[in-house]
């Protein structure tokens, strides 16, 4: 279906979205957004099914979008831009990630204390600890060896079961349902058995935190379900939800900004020959910035007309919002492309997008990645990788962007 | 420099707590924005203009003193 301010170009040069990256540049966003970028504010772009939406890529066209009131993220909306088709089972697996005000906001305020900074910043010494044991036994252990499996993935696994009430025993299951959920390449029918299975353990476990409550997160929610405030299917839909988002999204950063930092030495050695919290703090937000692991964007439905860089997008057209591009802007971030840890202003990146529903989990995967980045380099300071870069497989497929695996030695 | 805060707007990303501690604080209750110093010194003064242009919500408004 055509728009009516859909400029009436040939529609094979309508290119499709999301885009290849180059080859050998897996850090590098797409050339071909960064062709758009240069074009002009709103392009057009062709999704799996065919449909065109538009795609935003400057970075204040972005920020101004995503905190514009006048956009929905209701992914059931007719003509929504979907990067892939929606599971067969429809809403069940829906959280407030995907809803708009009020009901996002009635949602999301229920587990907003509990990521607050003060409360995050108490979970330093626990988390330090987690990663400190970690090392350890990669160390003690044989090598070569897999950091996505030994480091990257156990790190934030151990960090949301704990902050959750979710026995980490059972990480083999939830973190090869969340693997299965999140990739695209999957068949959809696949993914929803995969959200299924998460949710009826969530409601497992929800079932447990009502008869025995303790003192996490999951148990908080059991507390509001026995007011009254939310369902205990809501409930287990947001366990699903900080689960899976809890652990994909620092996992990749941990073992994605482990490899860039590899190919870029004189970074790397910033990190190893430094104790300033200061440098790790700028060296994370660069690393957010510079990669932006969540590469298939945001997306967005206008709900009335709405002027983004002088062009008018209207009511019911889709947007699609790579934040990728928007992080290597020349008009925001001076030399872009280069990964400078002392970059003064990196924070201003849109990795964990803007708006409402900018990442509620924020505060938490920076304090993981400080600890992270802060610690693992300068305790394995002759960290190599043991593959070729050719080799490496990245996650070109995911929802969130990394490496399947990383082969390290030491 | 006045500080205006919209707590039914803010989403407790925590931006503005990571920008300018002293004057801004989140509620242990909710998660949301709780204003420490309304009229904070002029030192803080980029630090919470800072924080408004990060804050995912446009949750903070900044009324300068009149000229």
């Amino acid at each position: 279906m055509t728009t009516a301010s859909e400029p009436a170009a040939d529609p094979a040069a309508v290119p499709h979205y999301p885009m290849e990256r180059a080859a050998g540049c897996p850090f590098d966003p797409p050339p071909g957004l960064r062709e758009r970028q240069r074009k002009g504010p709103l392009t057009r772009v062709r999704l799996w099914d065919g449909s065109t939406h538009w795609l935003v890529t400057r970075y204040a066209d972005q920020r101004a979008v995503m905190s514009d009131p006048r956009v929905s993220a209701d992914v059931r909306r007719p003509g929504f831009p979907n990067v892939a088709p929606l599971p067969p089972d429809g809403a069940s697996g829906l959280s407030f990630v995907t809803m708009d005000d009020p009901e996002h906001r009635r949602l999301r305020r229920m587990v907003t204390a509990p990521f607050a900074i003060r409360r995050v910043r108490a979970m330093r010494p626990a988390i330090q600890e987690i990663v400190d044991g970690l090392i350890d036994d990669m160390l003690a252990g044989p090598k070569p060896t897999d950091l996505v499996e030994a480091f990257a993935l156990p790190v934030p696994s151990l960090v949301i079961c704990r902050l959750l009430g979710v026995p980490y025993d059972d990480h083999d299951f939830f973190q090869a349902n969340s693997k299965t959920l999140i990739r695209r390449s999957i068949a959809p029918e696949r993914r929803a058995e995969a959200r299924r299975a998460l949710l009826d353990y969530l409601d497992g476990l929800m079932a447990d935190k009502l008869a025995r409550p303790g003192d996490d997160l999951l148990s908080g929610l059991g507390e509001r379900v026995k007011a009254g405030e939310l369902t205990r299917t809501e409930a287990a839909r947001m366990g699903v939800l900080l689960l899976v988002a809890g652990h994909e999204t620092t996992a990749n950063m941990i073992a994605l900004g482990t490899l860039a930092l590899l190919r870029h030495p004189d970074q790397l050695a910033l990190l190893r020959e430094s104790d300033d919290p200061a440098l790790v703090e700028s060296a994370v937000e660069e690393l957010l910035r510079y990669l932006t692991i969540t590469h298939v964007g945001r997306r967005r439905i206008a709900l009335a007309d709405l002027e983004i860089g002088g062009q008018v997008i209207r009511a019911g057209e889709g947007i699609v919002l790579p934040n990728d591009i928007a992080n290597r802007d020349p008009d925001a971030f001076p030399e872009p492309d280069r990964l400078d840890l002392r970059r003064g202003d990196a924070r201003r990146h849109v990795a964990f997008g803007f708006g409402v529903h900018q990442c509620l989990g924020q505060p938490l995967a920076r304090i993981e990645l400080q600890v992270v980045y802060g610690i693992l380099y300068r305790r394995v300071p002759t960290l190599a990788l043991a593959a070729d870069l050719e080799d490496i497989p990245f996650k070109h497929d995911g929802a969130v962007y990394g490496v399947y695996e990383l082969p390290v030695t030491w | 420099m006045k500080i205006i805060v919209d707590r039914d707007k803010c989403v407790g990303s925590g931006q503005c707590v990571m920008t300018a501690e002293g004057v801004f604080d989140q509620s242990e209750e909710d998660g949301i924005v709780e204003l420490l110093d309304p009229e904070p010194p002029a030192e803080a003064a980029a630090d919470v203009r800072l924080a408004a242009s990060l804050c995912p919500a446009m949750a903070i408004r900044i009324e300068d003193a009149a000229q």
